[in-house]
């Protein structure tokens, strides 16, 4: 039963042809038996969850439960769980006790998914390939030497060996999509407000937004509807209604114009990673859209820019980790600024420490002009290029990584390097725009992610296309032969 | 731009980090060339380009009305706390 869909899934809890008891202790053994290979979580759950399945069960034969009652569901570990450790793949939260729920967590739940545990990550989501966990690294499910991606690397990664049939998942610079292109699974980080951030640990708050990863468009269609909408606690938060993403998914494509992201093809891309990116546009012209070339003449500034604009914002909200109220406290500190250094010099890894100071020095006085303001200016150009795009076609589209999965330690030495495996997906985040990565086929035996952009709030159509895609191929359904 | 020790050790002190004297050198070349390949922003023209402060066009930070809307839960949050007496956070003595 792990092969099938969280769709299908649903559907067999509503009509009792399985219970949710059962599907729970199944994921379960799978994850146990997958942890030591794999490492897709920190915690795992599996009293709470066998109770929280049980009322699951009592709901669905009263006739009662929400969409995703009894369903086996699992959260990237930077939502907050109360009473559920919460560590965001830091040392710095190790023993983190959430007393609250996140929005995100508390809607899955209404809607009666059951958490089977919290899910592997790169530290506070800084990272590409889920090396920075202090929890150790999460391995890519088709080939255990290579990186799942990050940061959330252990989301994609249970998906992808089918630990679960869906899970949350954070995207800040291309946090949902590079692991999903990497695991061979589909990825949506929505519009920025679209999700709360409410109770997700902040890294860089104009970036962030929450996402699902899922095994299809429907799955992910299926689990976004909940997680959406307004929440008054998140002061981002964009009070707008939230259409009906299953109504929209089966929706012809004819007459869809689709951009081609030309800078994407121009330089660094993997030819065989190209090959599948060309197939999929044209499955899309079979499907009757149109295909043209566009150009966003300001997108190859957009690693830079964000490597001002993400280390910034999480200077200030890594302030936070102080050893005072919660988090690492060093031990015998001799006064309060020993006590901040040691503390955090002790909890933070160095990646996360990199962009703390990167950040710091971006607005450390004399620099703040030049490097701050300069990238928020460059920004607004680059979301102006998408804007004059998305005046001419309906959907972007073009890889989602320039190549596919590396190998583990590959890329650890320099961080430039990895910084720009973010390249193609970095742009979406600094227009706040929705973005997804769909598996197109594989290269060299790796899976490839083709990345659909869209306008502000076009969820429903980054889906409908999506999920007609994944009607005429079966690139989504494939299971690494481990995990088969 | 190569940054030196010293600006390496203030940056690190500013952020309340205390590095490792044998770190300082690894963190002095990734910060270098972190700051070499973020200077190419300089090339961009953006004479009259406002900055971006949000990420949706027209959008400014909602405010909420300045009312009690949480309940008090001091007693919950303290239990992540490193150490805590009387309700109240502990940290070394500040005023001698």
């Amino acid at each position: 039963m792990y092969r099938q869909t969280l769709t299908q899934l649903a559907a067999d809890l509503r009509a009792r042809r399985v219970s949710s008891v059962e599907l729970v202790r199944a994921f379960l053994a799978r994850i146990e038996a997958s942890q030591r290979d794999l490492n897709a979580f920190v915690t795992v759950t599996a009293e709470q969850a066998l109770a929280q399945a049980e009322a699951a069960d009592r709901a669905l034969a009263a006739g009662r439960g929400g969409a995703l009652e009894g369903v086996p569901f699992g959260h990237k570990d930077l939502f907050c769980t109360a009473g559920v450790r919460t560590t965001c793949g830091s040392r710095m939260l190790k023993q983190f006790i959430s007393p609250y729920d996140a929005t995100v967590v508390s809607r899955l739940k209404a809607a009666g998914a059951v958490m089977l545990g919290k899910l592997n990550m790169d530290e506070f989501a800084m990272g590409s390939s889920n090396e920075t966990s202090y929890f150790g690294p999460v391995r890519n499910p088709w080939n255990r030497a290579l990186v799942p991606g990050g940061s959330s690397g252990g989301s994609a990664a249970a998906v992808a060996a089918r630990l679960l049939p869906a899970a949350t998942a954070t995207d800040t610079g291309g946090s949902i999509r590079q692991p999903a292109a990497f695991c061979g699974v589909t990825g949506i980080k929505p519009t920025y407000g679209r999700v709360s951030r409410y109770g997700m640990i902040a890294f860089a708050s104009s970036l962030d937004q929450a996402g699902v990863i899922a095994a299809s468009a429907e799955d992910a269609a299926r689990v976004l509807r909940e997680m959406a909408g307004f929440d008054p606690r998140d002061s981002t938060s964009v009070d707008a209604p939230v259409p009906d993403y299953l109504a929209e998914l089966d929706q012809p494509l004819a007459g869809l114009k689709i951009g081609v992201l030309k800078e994407f093809f121009d330089t660094g891309l993997d030819a065989a990673y190209e090959r599948c990116v060309r197939e999929a546009l044209a499955v899309f012209e079979r499907l009757g859209a149109s295909v043209r070339e566009v150009s966003l003449p300001n997108i190859p500034l957009s690693v830079p820019v964000y490597y001002v604009v993400a280390p910034a914002e999480c200077s200030s909200n890594l302030a936070r980790y102080d050893g005072v109220r919660f988090g690492h406290r060093c031990a015998e500190a001799h006064d309060l600024e020993d006590l901040y250094k040691r503390s955090r010099s002790e909890g933070f890894g160095a990646e996360v420490k990199r962009r703390i100071m990167t950040g710091t020095y971006v607005l450390s006085a004399g620099y703040y002009d030049a490097y701050y303001l300069k990238a928020q200016r460059v920004r607004r150009l680059i979301a102006a290029d998408f804007a004059r795009a998305f005046g001419e076609v309906d959907l972007l589209m073009g890889p989602t990584t320039p190549t596919p999965a590396f190998e583990l330690g590959a890329k650890v030495a320099d961080p430039i390097t990895m910084y720009l495996n973010d390249i193609y997906t970095i742009g979406a985040n600094l227009a706040g725009l929705p973005a997804m990565s769909v598996p197109c086929g594989f290269a060299a035996g790796l899976p490839a992610g083709l990345q659909i952009i869209g306008p502000h709030f076009a969820e429903a159509r980054l889906l409908n296309a999506a999920h007609r895609y994944q009607r005429e191929t079966d690139w989504h359904l494939r299971i690494p032969e481990a995990y088969a | 731009m190569a940054l030196t020790r010293e600006q390496v050790e203030n940056i690190a002190h500013l952020a309340r980090l205390e590095l490792e004297p044998a770190e300082i050198p690894r963190f002095q070349q990734n910060l270098s060339s972190i700051v070499e390949f973020i200077g190419e922003l300089e090339r961009a023209e953006t004479a009259g380009i406002a900055p971006m402060a949000h990420p949706l066009p027209g959008l400014t930070q909602r405010l909420r009305p300045d009312v009690v809307s949480e309940p008090d839960e001091r007693e919950l949050y303290q239990k992540n706390a490193p150490q805590v007496a009387a309700g109240l956070y502990l940290v070394p003595k500040v005023i001698e």
